[in-house]
């Protein structure tokens, strides 16, 4: 699996991650070196296999519905970047066109 | 008695308990000790020197008061321990070794480290790490490579190096570490120490800061085996905050002197003895399987026949994971921020100037193994193989009670090697990450050194939740043997 130029912008994009030049090339390089050694697992048949996403057995847990303290927003907001009346404050969103 | 610094986590106990040391003088002195070294190793990220005076003061304070009402002691009490970057603790800065997080506090602090603060311990700091616990020597973290104190031109292992380094330079009695892909072990292995991986969901990741939710363990590192077990025993349980902790009794596991292993059946996986792997690693651990012999339990080969494929396995699943979980930084509540006239770019300023190049690798790896059109090729298929791989396992243990192997191909490399290469440097994690892709626990330890003087580790594998027969092995062998007694010269 070889990934080209345009590939690795598009992923970048989708991770919402800003790369310099050499980066793309550098992973460009990298990432179709790793990904063409993940390629040995399409050698094993695999269609009667299910998907592994937890190891642990599949239930789900149920508990009351029991109120407890919250953190105090102001210690909650003391690692915002910004903040303002209680807020995290962000540039407008609802501009972006793209 | 030997120097404070010396002190098991069982020697440390029983000297607090019988008054032979304060928790102030043992803090202090491990303190002093990682005053005059800590400039050549490099261990930690942040120190406390103040608030650990502070805790070793209150925890005397409270022994005091214990004694005088005749109530229980808390049995870890004045202990002091160091813990990995990537645990919360409430109101020390936790940087998981990345620049994005270069000024975060927590506000809250991680159970397995609140339980052991209940049980009485004094945190001396916070370890260093590869970025966001991606990494196999510490290389990856933002700010420094911690040194091997067995060799300062080499790594200490990964990603929990800086825990393993600070407890081989003996700047503490044992150390948190976290364990994804071998986090642990790997480091335990190449800094000659003991550490135990638990089986997922045997210790909450409530405060873990999250890397691959389905593989993360929290874990100790220490001198020796019993100190792994000492530890494991309070971080151990359910925890309501995880729903991933099994809501399953956590056994006693104090240990005895018992050498006797007769019953015990030991399987040797042919897969872990490779072409490529260093010869005296290969015969260490052999000659240690041999001593289990002699102690009686039964050496049988096993086979894990998808062993070879849990390397491409975990480097799509981890990578898919992390880059869900990392998309939380994004400099709007917390970490850095980049300011930019709109919100987009905020987040790709932020994520490309805050994450480091291997975090940036894996994310997007995962992003592409994810993506649209090739899921199903590699997340998918990646899954579906992690099924195989976890059924190797269930399969062979219905023949043996564990596993043993050794936990790396080599012994500690030295700085840069595997810098230029990452898929030379993942190929370091190939005897721990099944492991972490069936769950099971994994117990490593030191056994013997090479032509270097650099320690050997072996591991031992079991079955979901059955730590405690790892520990009884383990602890036997370090009855029988002087390996885990060895430090190094600094």
């Amino acid at each position: 699996m070889s990934l080209t130029r345009k590939e690795v912008i598009h992923i970048a994009k989708l991770a919402r991650l800003e790369l310099s030049d050499s980066e793309i090339e550098r992973y460009q390089h990298q990432l179709s070196s790793i990904l063409e050694y993940a390629d040995r697992l399409k050698a094993l048949d695999t269609s009667d296999i299910p998907p592994t996403s937890s190891v642990l057995p599949a239930r789900s847990r149920f508990r009351e519905d029991t109120p407890t303290k919250s953190l105090p927003v102001n210690k909650l907001l003391q690692n915002a970047p910004l903040a303002e009346k209680d807020q995290f404050k962000v540039p407008p969103a609802l501009e972006e066109q793209k | 008695m030997s120097q404070l610094t010396d002190l098991t986590v069982k020697q440390a106990v029983e000297a607090l308990n019988s008054g032979a040391c304060s928790s102030l003088e043992l803090t202090s002195s491990l303190m002093e000790r990682t005053n005059n070294l800590e400039p050549a190793v490099q261990a930690y990220l942040t120190r406390i020197p103040e608030l650990a005076i502070e805790q070793a003061n209150a925890a005397d304070a409270k022994r005091k008061i214990f004694k005088k009402n005749n109530s229980a002691i808390p049995i870890l009490l004045g202990l002091p321990i160091a813990v990995k970057d990537v645990l919360a603790v409430d109101g020390i800065r936790c940087t998981c070794g990345s620049k994005i997080l270069e000024n975060f506090v927590p506000v809250y602090t991680a159970t397995c480290v609140r339980k052991l603060q209940d049980a009485g311990v004094v945190i001396l700091g916070k370890t260093n790490t590869d970025e966001f616990a991606m990494g196999s020597s510490t290389e990856n973290s933002a700010y420094f490579t911690t040194r091997n104190p067995w060799d300062l031109e080499r790594v200490p292992g990964g990603s929990s190096g800086g825990s393993a380094a600070a407890v081989a330079a003996r700047f503490t009695p044992a150390a948190l570490g976290t364990d994804t892909g071998g986090s642990v072990r790997q480091p335990a292995s190449f800094c000659g120490l003991s550490g135990i991986k638990p089986t997922y969901g045997r210790v909450s990741r409530y405060g873990l800061i999250a890397y691959g939710s389905s593989l993360d363990c929290a874990g100790v590192l220490a001198r020796t085996v019993e100190d792994t077990a000492l530890l494991l025993q309070i971080m151990a349980g359910f925890d309501p905050k995880d729903a991933t902790t099994m809501d399953v009794p956590v056994p006693d596991y104090q240990l005895d002197d018992r050498t006797d292993l007769r019953g015990l059946r030991i399987g040797i996986p042919a897969e872990y003895f490779i072409k490529g792997i260093q010869p005296e690693v290969e015969k260490a651990v052999h000659t240690a399987i041999a001593k289990f012999g002699e102690m009686g339990a039964t050496i049988k080969e096993v086979s894990l026949p998808h062993t070879e494929y849990a390397l491409p396995v975990y480097y799509l699943i981890a990578p898919a994971e992390a880059s869900a979980n990392l998309a939380r930084y994004d400099g709007v509540r917390f970490g850095k921020r980049i300011p930019t006239e709109s919100n987009i770019e905020m987040f790709k300023q932020s994520r490309g100037a805050g994450f480091g190049s291997e975090v940036k690798r894996r994310i997007m790896l995962g992003t592409y193994a994810l993506s649209a059109g090739y899921y199903d090729a590699y997340y998918g298929q990646a899954q579906k193989v992690r099924t195989l791989i976890k059924q190797d396992f269930e399969k062979v243990f219905e023949s043996v009670d564990m596993i043993a192997a050794p936990v790396a191909p080599t012994t500690a490399f030295k700085r840069g090697v595997h810098t230029e290469d990452p898929l030379a440097m993942y190929l370091e994690d190939v005897f721990t990450l099944p492991a972490n892709l069936a769950g099971v626990p994994g117990l490593a330890f030191c056994c013997g050194f090479d032509d270097q003087k650099l320690p050997i580790g072996m591991q031992l594998m079991g079955p979901h939740f059955k730590e405690e027969i790892l520990f009884r092995a383990g602890h036997a062998y370090q009855q029988v043997t002087d390996w885990h007694k060895c430090s190094p010269e600094l």
